[in-house]
């Protein structure tokens, strides 16, 4: 299996600047600003790389919307935000290769024409931050940052912003709202970032893995790039493993594995805990909707489910789901559908930052409508109710937050309503006395 | 405690960071500053931010103090009460939540005899809950000051409370003063 980020992981030191550059570092860079930067927009293209970050909007295009006034700054943001519940690639690549990320946001703030550019990373992961921060000194050092680095006439300064906690953050205008020191409220698009981003100037925001990934690109060129994975899902992806598997963590893979290889291999996920069975799966982050065994393992026509963007939406949201940013959740065959959607409910409620009255209200009715399920006061009723609800909010809201938090709730009647009915005609044989005190306590601090 | 003083201000250590890191925006747009200078301030007045404080941060950053309320209201590492000398947030989201999180919720609750939200009378101790952390792979999880604590069990707790009983002299809570330290490295 073909890696193009992680190949020197696990080589020990990686973390410095030298041992980085010893095993090939820093040569996109060099090759990057021998290059014109059209020239490297041109490669990012050809590579056919999709956004990381969760929509898979193809980076390239993206780039190439950037306005270019005569005067006006322009400003690449790298969004290392990572707060979508089931993902962490972005914080172990950070911690553990530093210097892909960094020799990345300079091939790009290169090509975009950037001379200011930001990392924003979340607050609570501090100690990152330092790594960063001590990463990006070692290069301002090396001459791969500040004023003509490496004798091209090329400037640029490089800064890690830390957030205060908060997932709409992520969404990229809440992210420029917050990097300009304000509450984290989406904006209303158009404009778009690429024309009026932070401080009013054209913006592009990438994931960190996207911006990681045009070092492959810059070094071997778009077309090498686009031979690995399938289809229109062309490269590698990290995918972030979590939930009842044996073998949690991060694995870059080709995409167009198999998703049964993935959970089952032991390169990967290693099959379901203790040997219980698989109950459902959630592939891209929470947002995605949920897919039970059946329908991750085959589409509903029967073919094998492969982990691309193509295969995996396969059958729209009736039989499919989304790559999303590939935090994969796995839960076994004792999970409750109901709770842990509850939990992810919840989990949007608390986050929704207020502004659209759909969101806002709608998170906050559902969290109560399951609630309820789980403390034996549901009615069958309040199933459809719950669809109505969800139904009320997806497509209508300034940011797809919304949508994110009604996706999970009709998958999950979708594809499990028997067992919110199950809730609802038996609440004493479900009913855990121990949860429902428990749940009780887990309310906002 | 500082938080008494009518008019709080940054030792000369956390005033050259600050300074610092407000030339990382352009001229004009120090307001940028304002989510880094939170927690330094964070880090200097006990884990927690006071009216005096934000109005301090406002003056430092030349906005008006309601900007600084607004902020500091809207992100949820900014504590508005005071805090105990080690917080301990447990990470409370879904894949968290399918490997014991809520265990270890109550565990706590009945080890420290407090519920979410609250600080032990000793002051030593708050417990609060957050969402997802981006440690999922090693669920559940807590963060405890600049530190994540991984692959959480109900004895790793126990040791986890004992621990910090015997240790903590200065609290551990307050990463920030270990962010203020790490930044004197950098230069630029
Ligand atoms: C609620 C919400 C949260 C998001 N969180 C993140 C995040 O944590 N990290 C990220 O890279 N993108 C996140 N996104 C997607 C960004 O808005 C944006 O599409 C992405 O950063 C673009 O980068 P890419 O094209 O490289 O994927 C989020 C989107 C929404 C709606
Ligand atoms: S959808 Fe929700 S999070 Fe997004 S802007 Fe509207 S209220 Fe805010
Ligand atoms: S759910 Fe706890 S770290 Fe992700």
């Amino acid at each position: 299996m073909k890696r193009l980020l992680f190949e020197h992981i696990n080589v020990p030191g990686i973390q410095s600047l030298e041992t980085y550059k010893a095993h090939g570092g820093y040569r996109a860079l060099t090759k990057a600003l021998s290059m014109k930067p059209e020239d490297i927009v041109e490669e990012v293209k050809k590579s056919g790389l999709r956004g990381r970050g969760g929509a898979g909007f193809p980076t390239g295009m993206k780039w190439s919307f950037i306005a270019k006034p005569p005067g006006v700054p322009r400003h690449l943001v790298c969004n290392a935000d990572e707060s979508e519940p089931g993902t962490f690639k972005d914080r172990y690549l950070m911690e553990r290769i530093p210097h892909l990320l960094i020799e990345g946001m300079i091939c790009s703030s290169f090509a975009l024409g950037a001379h200011v550019s930001y990392i924003y990373i979340r607050g609570e992961m501090m100690y990152v931050y330092h790594i960063l921060e001590a990463a990006i000194q070692e290069a301002y050092d090396a001459g791969y940052l500040g004023k003509n680095i490496l004798n091209s006439g090329y400037d640029l300064d490089l800064y890690v912003h830390c957030g205060g906690g908060a997932y709409i953050c992520g969404e990229e205008t809440a992210l420029i709202e917050s990097l300009e020191g304000k509450r984290g409220n989406p904006r209303i698009k158009p404009p778009f970032p690429a024309v009026s981003g932070v401080w009013g100037r054209p913006t592009v925001v990438n994931n960190v893995e996207t911006i990681a990934a045009v070092v492959p690109i810059v070094n071997d060129g778009g077309d090498a790039y686009a031979k690995v994975g399938i289809g229109k899902s062309t490269g590698t992806k990290l995918i972030s493993a979590c939930g009842h598997i044996n073998k949690p963590g991060v694995y870059e893979i080709e995409l167009g594995l198999p998703v049964e290889e993935f959970i089952y291999s032991d390169t990967y996920c290693g099959g379901i805990k203790n040997g219980k069975k698989l109950k459902a799966v959630v592939a891209g982050g929470s947002s995605v909707p949920v897919l039970p065994a059946h329908l991750i393992l085959k589409t509903a026509a029967g073919e094998p489910r492969l982990m691309s963007y193509e295969s995996l939406a396969e059958g729209g949201f009736q039989s499919g789901t989304m790559l999303g940013s590939g935090g994969f959740i796995v839960m076994d065959e004792d999970t409750s559908i109901v709770k842990n959607l509850w939990n992810f409910t919840r989990f949007y409620h608390h986050e929704s930052c207020g502004q659209c009255s759909p969101c806002r209200e709608g998170t906050g009715w559902m969290e109560k409508i399951l609630h309820d399920f789980l403390d034996g006061h549901a009615d069958l009723e309040d199933i459809d109710l719950l669809f109505d609800i969800q139904q009320k909010i997806d497509g209508k809201t300034i940011c797809p937050l919304g949508d994110a938090a009604a996706w999970p709730v009709a998958s999950a009647i979708r594809h499990f309503r028997s067992e919110f009915e199950e809730y609802v005609k038996n609440p004493s044989g479900i009913k855990d006395v121990k949860h429902y005190y428990r749940i009780h306590n887990m309310q906002p601090a | 405690m500082n938080n008494n003083n009518p008019k709080p201000e940054f030792s000369p250590e956390a005033k050259t960071l600050v300074e610092k890191l407000m030339r990382r925006y352009p001229e004009g747009k120090q307001k940028s500053a304002i989510l880094p200078v939170l927690h330094i301030a964070q880090a200097e007045f006990g884990g927690w931010l006071s009216v005096p404080v934000m109005d301090m941060v406002a003056e430092v950053l030349k906005i008006q103090s309601i900007e600084v309320y607004e902020v500091a209201s809207f992100y949820s590492m900014f504590n508005l009460k005071p805090v105990g000398k080690c917080v301990i947030e447990v990470c409370r989201t879904g894949p968290c939540w399918l490997l014991g999180a809520e265990d270890i919720v109550a565990h706590f609750e009945k080890k420290l005899g407090i519920k979410v939200g609250e600080t032990t009378s000793d002051g030593m101790f708050t417990l609060k809950t957050v969402e997802c952390l981006a440690s999922c792979g090693t669920a559940p999880m807590m963060q405890v000051g600049e530190d994540y604590v991984e692959n959480l069990t109900l004895d790793k707790v126990d040791s986890f409370i004992s621990d910090c009983r015997s240790k903590i002299s200065e609290p551990v809570s307050h990463w920030n003063r270990k962010y203020i330290r790490e930044h004197e490295k950098i230069k630029q």
